[in-house]
């Protein structure tokens, strides 16, 4: 039946970006518009004594100048958190920064100047007079008694606390066990870095009080939403988001920024266009960063290699304020992971929340999943090599059997289906370990340090149900929603409330929707990413756009066909059960009688003309859906790499990289190609290069991307790329989320190899990144 | 103190004003509305601003317009003829070489100078040849594949 799902068809976003004309919110230019920059705090802890922009408003060019108390008195509120576990203490957080700077780029002041080069020259005229504080940036050193206070009313530092798990069945475990690993370890601070920096452009119109907003976000419904109701005032009604083609945004466009509130309140005070558009180095200091975890954890183990018990404790930095879904990513989104693909029964963790005079820490591709794959594929290694068995030996004793699913974790999740022994397998083939393993084993011989790496990891993906997030903390509901309206002549417009940064849904959505209803993948246009044309939805993140707003999509078109079943057999004086939609052709006939048909077209044009419709039916041919997902997805991987390290630089080779990933049913394999290996090398770029650095005064040292390494091309061999699919048996399309998968796996994966390199000199563990001078080190330290 | 420039760019001739300091990107892009080169840092790293000035690849956020008075500038705008793609974004369409598109103009004219100063690289000259473009997305896979497909057209 399906035409166009399954294949690999080439995407309809891509004339208008190689030839330039992406339409990206910096490229936004209206009349009168003025350009806007924004003020920042050199110090990451501050008394703000004065802000004198005197000398700033004078220069010729400049509009305005306002600070965060000229915002407070204009109406502006503060940035809310949207995820809220039990006792938790949200600091206050505004706009602009009042009396204190808290971290290093927080804001102080806006410009408005008739060209970003005068606003730019404007912030130089801008005198801040500062009394620094005691700064601290360390997650876990938050908590230590005496250490300064980030916020006055949140006493430790500790914004909240959670645990997930069965502690007492824990203990058991270890008691039970024959072995205990144990390891601290620090999941590194990242910055994500999506190539095209944020931007916000506002226009308000004063007669009809309206105003549009151009945002770079992945969910403009949500951005409305939060400001209308608590940071800029405007009604819902009266405010538009748009987010066009937005650049990247791997988690850090989610959440609500304060330069979205900025911009259109400059735009109405001033009565003209304003546009802010972000430079790296602001991006580097603003856009909320990912991970930063200080972890102590252990495994408990037989001698047979069963896993009994799984503890782990967390210090999850949370950076100088509360982002607006931070608190979901250390919580329900790692410590609930930590099962992996295992089946274990004794699993306890806990986490604190702290703040730092840092970035804010919230969502970045995986988000909290890979922190947890990552500290189970390192202790699984050191376990295995406790007990004596090959590394994916032991993960394979260990598996959930494939049929236990669904099968329910002891920390919550509800596994809904996987093969892992047949995962592992394909890999084991296409990578042909046992020769993998004989070359390093010559290779070894020769002096050379090779390693081979293994990682199996789990993802829930597409948050759900609406319900146990609320009761997880939520302020948010996680379906989505999707409405077709089916044109006169039979044309289809489809609107999704997904949001597309690159993942293509013009194109995968016009494949589900053309299938759905048998019209041709040309006859349906989708249209994302604007308040104003499409229905309330939630926006893209969590790897949830094809099995949530893919889903809502099916829904609404399953209710467009019952609508032409009825007005077909009507106007063929048939029974509705008689009635086939043959969803090849889009045609609708009497069942045994095909000649006895309507076309797709024919309906439509029927549904608008209302001369002849069944007397229930309303005329028009349109519908909405609002899809809650009844649970996660769960896709899985399993992925091997090779590398090896040059024992006179510490440089690390990688040579090799294997992937299997189970990402369910596929839409479009190319795309899920390219978001698969997309994401491994995101993912190894952790494990090898990339790190937020702070120093001790709380000064980003990593603002640019000179000093901050993305992945390059010359780092990496071609991927070697394969699937299997065990269809998710909850959603109509039988999907799971991919654009996390590659980024979880492959970090563990790459330090697991780099550390097998390095075990016959003794070396058990490093800290990401890997690079050269700190493997360097490392060797220098285990051969002296 | 503006400086009067003339810089042919896609076989125009423009004739402006400008501020000594005024970037060849901005210049681009806010003087002659060609918003298909974009910028994404500050410090002349990832390559999204690359055009082609007298034929070389350059990263125009590092060029002052000043600097590319008399000279003719190549953007992504002017590398399709006569509604024609040019091999290489046919080639990046084809190999599915792009997702948010933010780094392809720029990647597009790196691997244009690529190719015309080494017409049949490996795989590897590829992945070396363009390091100084970054791209967030793709992993560089495919486009390593695309720049790698139109070598093997004409070759």
């Amino acid at each position: 039946m399906a035409r166009y799902v399954g294949t690999p068809m080439k995407r309809r976003e891509d004339p208008r970006f190689i030839q330039g004309k992406g339409n990206y919110v910096a490229n936004i230019q209206l009349p009168g518009m003025v350009s806007l920059a924004i003020k920042r705090s050199i110090h990451a802890h501050a008394h703000i004594r004065r802000i004198d922009t005197s000398r700033a408003k004078a220069l010729p060019g400049v509009v305005g100048v306002f600070t965060g108390q000229d915002l407070i008195d204009g109406g502006v509120g503060k940035l809310p958190c949207g995820w809220n576990v039990p006792d938790i203490k949200v600091p206050a957080r505004w706009p602009l920064a009042v009396d204190r700077a808290r971290h290093v780029g927080d804001g102080l002041a806006v410009v408005a100047a008739e060209s970003a080069y005068i606003a730019a020259d404007a912030l130089d005229l801008i005198e801040v007079d500062y009394q620094p504080l005691p700064v601290v940036v360390d997650a876990r050193k938050a908590t230590e008694p005496g250490a300064p206070l980030v916020h006055d009313d949140v006493p430790g530092n500790v914004s909240y606390t959670w645990a997930i798990g069965d502690k007492a069945a824990m203990e058991q475990g270890f008691a039970a066990a024959d072995h205990v690993v144990d390891l601290e370890l620090i999941n590194q601070r990242l910055i994500p870095n999506a190539l095209e920096p944020r931007a916000a452009a506002a226009q308000w119109n004063p007669f009809s009080e309206e105003m549009v907003l151009w945002t770079t976000s992945q969910n403009p419904h949500p951005i409305r939403l939060l400001l209308s109701a608590f940071t800029l005032g405007i009604p819902e009604h009266k405010l538009r988001v748009i987010s066009p083609d937005v650049g990247g945004g791997f988690g850090s466009k989610i959440f609500h920024y304060p330069e979205e509130i900025i911009t259109p309140w400059v735009a109405r005070r001033l009565n003209r266009p304003a546009k802010w558009v972000g430079t790296r180095s602001e991006a580097s200091m603003t856009d909320s960063q990912g991970r930063d975890h200080v972890t102590h954890c252990r495994m408990a183990v037989l001698n047979d290699g069963t896993i009994t018990g799984i503890h782990v404790q967390t210090w999850s930095n949370q950076g100088a304020y509360l982002s607006t879904f931070a608190p979901l990513i250390p919580t329900a989104l790692y410590l609930t992971l930590l099962s992996g693909l295992y089946k274990v029964s004794g699993i306890y963790g806990e986490m604190w929340g702290t703040l730092t005079n840092t970035v804010p820490v919230d969502a970045y591709r995986g988000a909290g999943r890979p922190e947890a794959a990552y500290l189970l594929e390192r202790l699984a290694d050191l376990a295995a090599a406790r007990v004596g068995q090959d590394p994916i030996e032991f993960r394979r004793k260990n598996f959930i059997p494939k049929d236990e699913f669904p099968y329910q974790t002891p920390v919550a999740f509800a596994y809904d289906s996987g093969d892992y022994h047949h995962l592992f397998d394909r890999v084991v083939e296409m990578a042909d370990y046992p020769a993998m393993r004989q070359a390093q084993t010559q290779a070894r011989q020769q002096g050379r340090l090779v390693g081979i790496g293994v990682a199996g990891c789990i993802e829930a993906s597409g948050p759900a149900p609406s319900r146990v997030a609320g009761a997880l903390g939520s302020a948010v509901g996680f379906w989505e929603s999707g409405a077709i309206r089916v044109h006169p002549s039979g044309k289809v417009t489809a609107m999704t409330g997904s949001h597309a940064h690159g993942q293509g849904h013009e194109t995968t959505f016009a494949q589900v929707v053309a299938d759905e209803l048998g019209v041709a993948f040309e006859d349906v246009e989708i249209v994302h990413g604007d308040t104003a044309r499409v229905p309330f939805g939630m926006g893209s993140y969590g790897s949830r756009s094809a099995a949530v707003g893919g889903s809502a999509l099916v829904s609404s078109a399953r209710k467009i066909r019952q609508k032409a079943i009825k007005i077909a057999a009507h106007q063929l004086e048939a029974a509705d059960e008689d009635m086939v939609y043959d969803q090849a052709t889009g045609k609708v006939y009497v069942r045994g009688a095909p000649d006895r048909s309507k076309s797709f077209a024919e309906i439509a044009l029927a549904a608008y003309t209302a001369h002849n419709l069944p007397d229930e039916v309303e005329a028009g041919l349109e519908e909405t859906a609002f899809y809650d997902p009844a649970n996660f997805t769960f896709p899985n991987s399993a992925h091997i790499a090779q590398v090896e390290i040059d024992r006179e630089t510490g440089e690390i080779a990688l040579q090799r990289y294997v992937a299997v990933d189970d990402v369910g049913k596929v839409i479009n394999p190319m795309i899920v190609h390219g978001q698969l290996v997309g994401g491994i090398v995101q993912g190894v770029g952790q494990a090898l290069w990339e790190q937020a650095v702070y120093d001790e005064a709380g000064q980003l040292l990593t603002t640019n991307l000179m000093e901050y390494a993305l992945p390059r091309a010359r780092e990496f061999p071609a991927i070697e790329h394969g699937r299997i699919e065990t269809p998710s048996p909850h959603n109509p399309l039988g999907v799971k989320g991919v654009g996390e998968m590659g980024t979880i796996a492959a970090t563990p994966a790459v330090v697991n190899a780099v550390l097998d390199a390095l075990a016959p000199l003794g070396v058990h563990h490093l800290d990401m990144p890997l690079t050269p001078q700190k493997v360097w080190q490392a060797m220098q330290a285990a051969q002296a | 103190m503006r400086q009067s420039v003339t810089i042919n760019v896609n076989g125009q001739r423009h004739t402006q004003e400008v501020e000594p300091r005024l970037l060849l990107a901005h210049f681009l892009r806010e003087r002659l509305g060609l918003t298909g080169t974009n910028l994404g840092c500050d410090t002349s790293q990832c390559g999204a601003c690359t055009v082609l000035l007298d034929g070389q690849a350059v990263k125009s956020c590092t060029v002052l317009a000043v600097q590319a008075d008399g000279s003719s500038v190549t953007t992504i705008e002017g590398l399709a003829t006569n509604g024609q793609l040019h091999p290489l974004q046919q080639a990046f369409w084809d190999n599915h070489a792009l997702q948010c598109g933010f780094c392809t103009p720029g990647m597009i004219m790196a691997a244009t100078d690529l190719l015309r100063r080494h017409p049949d690289p490996t795989e590897a000259e590829i992945r070396t040849g363009l390091d100084g473009n970054l791209c967030r997305c793709t992993g560089y896979e495919n486009i390593v594949k695309a720049v790698r497909s139109v070598a093997e057209q004409s070759s």
